[in-house]
């Protein structure tokens, strides 16, 4: 435990938080718990299709493109770049947070911005593959892939791709909203005026759940 | 919260709990994980040198690792006090019977289907040719399962 605090204290006798956090920091926490389990049932559901069919198209086939290079020998190249965009906006956003416990406006600002930006350059990534994938055939409702012993695949395999990284996306994009509004508010002192930069610890707290989501939904879709 | 020192006294400022150090030891961690999750991925695809459900194995360790040092660094929930630690964990332990319970439905109703549809256990046994596959989406394909 890093915080100082005194032997002995009793946490549940009243008059203070028994978690000692601020009220809205303890409400991300269990807004992103219950989240977690929105995320786990639409994923867990995914399993459960999976584990019900005979075959299954291979990731390696399907995820093996590349922008402007095209078609590449290493499979799976494109989706580690997201992944590693995403792990580092996520460290951008730990500085800011870090910078926000010092009272550093100018490099909250830095360090929110870099965030922004890796936000976005998952977002653009993931419409360059989802476009790549809809030339190639696959949508909601289509599956030109075939399973990986040759057998016709369901559609599945789409729909299930389709829904979660879209639903993964559509948090991407609430979080590089809510980092923008933080940056702005951070840029007009609101948080200098406040005393505290708690603001920018849930958004923190939001931007990190969204790269924790996308570890699971990487393993699930392109390494099972 | 408008006042600065409860914040203070709520967030605990004093102590530099946030080292730069840390936080970059913990992406160079997740790096790590990640790429060798890839180059198991890559090797696996060339050369199938272990079973399939022996690299499965290895790629959710990996992802739970990647899991825990997410939660417990960047989202800073190791420095939390115990209270706080408990009531996100416990509750997370539910995943343990939600994955359980699915999968093994999952599992079960494969098998009960191809024991008493044979229909659907042979056709979705039998590889589809190779031509008019590719490129035509739209195409009502033969043995098609709706």
């Amino acid at each position: 435990m890093a915080q100082a605090i005194p032997a002995g204290q009793k946490w549940w006798s009243g008059g203070k938080s028994p978690f000692n956090v601020e009220y809205g920091k303890l409400m991300m926490w269990y807004f992103l718990m219950s989240d977690s389990f929105t995320f786990g049932a639409l994923l867990i559901s995914y399993g459960t299709i999976r584990f019900s069919s005979n075959g299954w198209p291979n990731p390696n086939e399907v995820f093996r493109t590349f922008p402007i290079i095209g078609e590449m020998k290493i499979p799976l190249a494109f989706v580690s770049l997201m992944t590693f965009i995403l792990i580092m906006s996520s460290v951008t956003m730990v500085l800011a947070v870090g910078a926000g416990h010092n009272g550093d406006r100018k490099s909250v600002m830095k360090w929110m911005f870099f965030t922004i930006l890796g936000g976005l350059a998952f977002l653009s990534c993931q419409a360059w593959e989802w476009t790549h994938l809809h030339g190639e055939g696959a949508w909601w409702g289509r599956n030109p892939f075939l399973n990986l012993d040759g057998t016709q695949s369901t559609t599945n395999f789409t729909n299930f791709f389709f829904t979660i990284t879209g639903f993964h996306g559509f948090h991407v994009f609430s979080g590089v909203i809510i980092n923008i509004i933080m940056l702005i508010m951070t840029w007009r002192g609101v948080f200098d005026r406040k005393g505290h930069y708690l603001m920018i610890e849930k958004a923190g707290l939001y931007w990190h759940f969204v790269d924790l989501v996308w570890v699971f939904v990487f393993t699930c879709f392109y390494l099972l | 919260m408008d006042n600065p020192q409860a914040a203070t006294a709520i967030s605990g400022h004093a102590e530099p709990s946030f080292s730069t150090r840390t936080i970059w030891r913990t992406f160079w961690i997740l790096l790590f994980i990640t790429l060798a999750e890839l180059a198991l991925a890559i090797l696996y695809y060339e050369t199938d040198f272990m079973p399939k459900h022996f690299v499965n194995g290895i790629f959710l360790v990996g992802t739970l690792a990647k899991a825990f040092f997410i939660i417990a660094e960047f989202m800073h929930l190791r420095h939390e006090i115990r209270n706080l630690i408990m009531s996100i964990s416990v509750p997370a332990l539910l995943f343990i019977w939600f994955l359980g319970a699915f999968l093994w439905d999952g599992n079960s109703y494969k098998n009960l289907r191809n024991r008493y549809d044979r229909y659907h256990a042979a056709q979705s046994k039998t590889p589809v040719k190779e031509t008019n596959q590719k490129h035509q989406p739209e195409a009502k394909k033969p043995g098609t399962i709706e």
